[in-house]
């Protein structure tokens, strides 16, 4: 339990400290924010306006006093352009992102845990060399480069495939294949290491000693114990797929937050950035939290401390 | 000795790759990257072996400043980062106390942020509108990767008994740093460094494809791939050689880093 508090704690303390940073970010932007957000051309009325809707014209003290009531009461502020509350815009495009990261993630298990068992099974052999320099092409590849080639080859030269946007299963299979690409290898990577720490033990010995089939060595013995460490990369993969969808999304038009993310930084609306990089922000701690503890809990080998 | 063979593939790449971009300035007429729009969209050939682009500019000219950009940025990037990370975390592992829990609470806090967000948040705020501006946002979040490596690893050297033989004959905090600690984080710091700058090429050009990176006016391959998309149809190789490049430069370092890693750390 007391593993558990210190836990909490930490991550409250890493929480203030990055809604203490997102505060900031409105105030690092050169010049002044109000200019930059409306351009030159605007009207005095609208600065004024906007200097109060921001509280820009408040000591920094009472501003930050404000922003943190207005974060207690979920009220992240309002789009510049559509003037929609930026709490609502988040909520409409956050189904869209978990619909492609819960699919990326399911995919790159599904093909990735048995590669890598696989993998470790063939240790120093020609199907472990191969599949290790895969997926260290994986890691190099660029997902702004795998995409349009992707397009390219299914969309526009075979036609299978829909270019862009949301909609039919099909508009998902280009999305999540570019953003498998390094996380499979990851996986792969993750669980080759970790099964070989596995077949290294005592007990993997005597299993085959008592002349188990090598599906059960591998598949029930091994991966069950080599499962726990991989537990971890997949919650920090869960985590950082939340923004790193932001190049994908772009390039496929998917509605999630990694366009909205964009959209925003490309229009300066600054309300929304600041509501996005705290609301990924705090769920990727939360994630982060989560794996941690279910880890702890979970995993009989490690005791709580 | 396969594994050899990868690291020499690696810096055979990266070597390639660096002298192309020092080449570029000797190799192009200047003009070749400029606006010239009777020579648009035409695709490879022999004045222009890998085309040109919806300006009119020689997309292999283009590759060679892009390179340079990539380079530049991310070579500066990784040794500020490592210089900070080096001090910042010697001396939280070396003094521990106070010093230790502010610096490791600043490491943790980098740490918290998913690592791209950051970077896209600082980028997209501090507007960075020059190349040091960029190098600047990159380095203030790479260092905290290597302050953690170093701080662990003098703490574990700091007991070890050449360096308290070194104390005890009256070597001071420095002079122990920098003879006896430091030449042994060597190894670590290279790879570290290696795999570090592969992941720093790619948000750079991350960063230019999403046009929040490099200045519009200097040349880069994430910039390159991001104009290239629009012209999937009529010029589909501008999106597959500024691709391919950076691919051959992040797998290079890759390589070069695998081959670090199992020189310095044969256990791993």
């Amino acid at each position: 339990m007391s593993f558990f508090l210190i836990k909490l704690r930490y991550s409250f303390f890493v929480i203030c400290a990055v809604v203490t940073f997102s505060f900031f970010l409105i105030h690092m932007i050169p010049g002044d924010p109000v200019d930059i957000m409306l351009g030159d051309s605007a009207e005095l009325a609208d600065k004024v306006a906007l200097e109060k809707e921001l509280n820009l014209n408040l000591p920094l003290f009472t501003q930050f006093k404000i922003y943190l009531q207005n974060l207690l009461n979920f009220h992240l502020g309002h789009s510049l352009f559509s003037k929609r509350s930026v709490s609502q815009l988040i909520m409409d495009r956050l189904p869209a992102t978990l619909e492609l990261s819960f699919f990326t993630l399911l995919f790159s298990c599904l093909i990735g845990i048995p590669l890598g068992v696989f993998s470790a099974q063939k240790k120093g052999k020609f199907w472990d060399h191969f599949l290790r320099a895969q997926s260290l092409a994986g890691l190099s590849l660029p997902s702004f480069w795998l995409a349009p080639l992707l397009i390219y080859l299914f969309s526009i030269q075979l036609n299978w495939l829909p270019v862009s946007e949301k909609g039919t299963w099909g508009h998902l299979i280009l999305p999540v294949l570019t953003l498998s690409s390094g996380i499979l290898a990851l996986i792969m990577q993750m669980t080759r290491t970790s099964m070989l720490n596995e077949l290294n033990q005592d007990y993997i010995r005597s299993v085959r000693a008592k002349g188990q089939s090598s599906f059960f060595i591998y598949y029930v013995h091994g991966l069950s114990n080599a499962i726990f460490p991989l537990l971890t990369i997949i919650g920090m993969i869960l985590g950082s797929l939340l923004t790193g969808t932001v190049i994908v999304e772009t390039i496929f038009d998917w509605p999630g937050l990694g366009r909205l993310l964009f959209e925003s930084i490309q229009n300066r609306d600054y309300p929304v950035v600041q509501g996005c990089v705290l609301f990924i922000s705090i769920t990727y701690i939360a994630v982060n939290f989560l794996t941690d503890i279910s880890y702890q809990l979970f995993n009989p080998k490690v005791k709580l401390q | 000795m396969k594994r050899v063979g990868n690291f020499s593939l690696g810096l055979f790449i990266v070597g390639f790759l660096i002298l192309f971009a020092i080449a570029s300035n000797f190799l192009f007429s200047p003009n070749s990257t400029e606006l010239n729009l009777s020579q648009r969209l035409h695709p490879p050939s022999s004045s222009h072996w890998l085309g040109t682009d919806q300006r009119g500019a020689d997309v292999l000219s283009l590759l060679g400043q892009g390179a340079k950009t990539s380079l530049t940025i991310s070579i500066s990037v990784v040794f500020i980062g490592l210089f900070i990370g080096l001090i910042l975390g010697s001396l939280a592992g070396w003094l521990g106390g106070g010093f230790d829990l502010w610096i490791m609470a600043l490491v943790d806090f980098v740490f918290a942020f998913p690592g791209f967000l950051l970077i896209l948040a600082l980028a997209a705020f501090f507007q960075a509108s020059s190349i040091l501006t960029l190098i600047f946002i990159l380095s203030l979040t790479i260092w905290a990767s290597f302050a953690r490596l170093v701080r662990g690893e003098v703490l574990h050297l700091k007991e070890k008994e050449f360096v308290l033989n070194s104390k005890a004959t009256g070597a001071g905090s420095l002079r122990i740093l920098y003879f006896y600690i430091w030449p042994n984080l060597l190894g670590a710091l290279l790879v570290q460094g290696t795999f570090t700058l592969a992941s720093v090429v790619l948000i750079e050009s991350s960063l230019s494809f999403l046009g929040v990176g490099v200045p519009p006016s200097t040349p880069s391959w994430g910039s390159m791939l991001n104009s290239g998309r629009n012209y999937l149809l009529e010029a589909p190789y501008l999106s597959l050689f500024p691709g391919l490049a950076l691919f051959l430069l992040v797998i290079g370092i890759n390589l070069i880093g695998e081959g670090l890693r199992i020189k310095f750390d044969p256990e791993h």
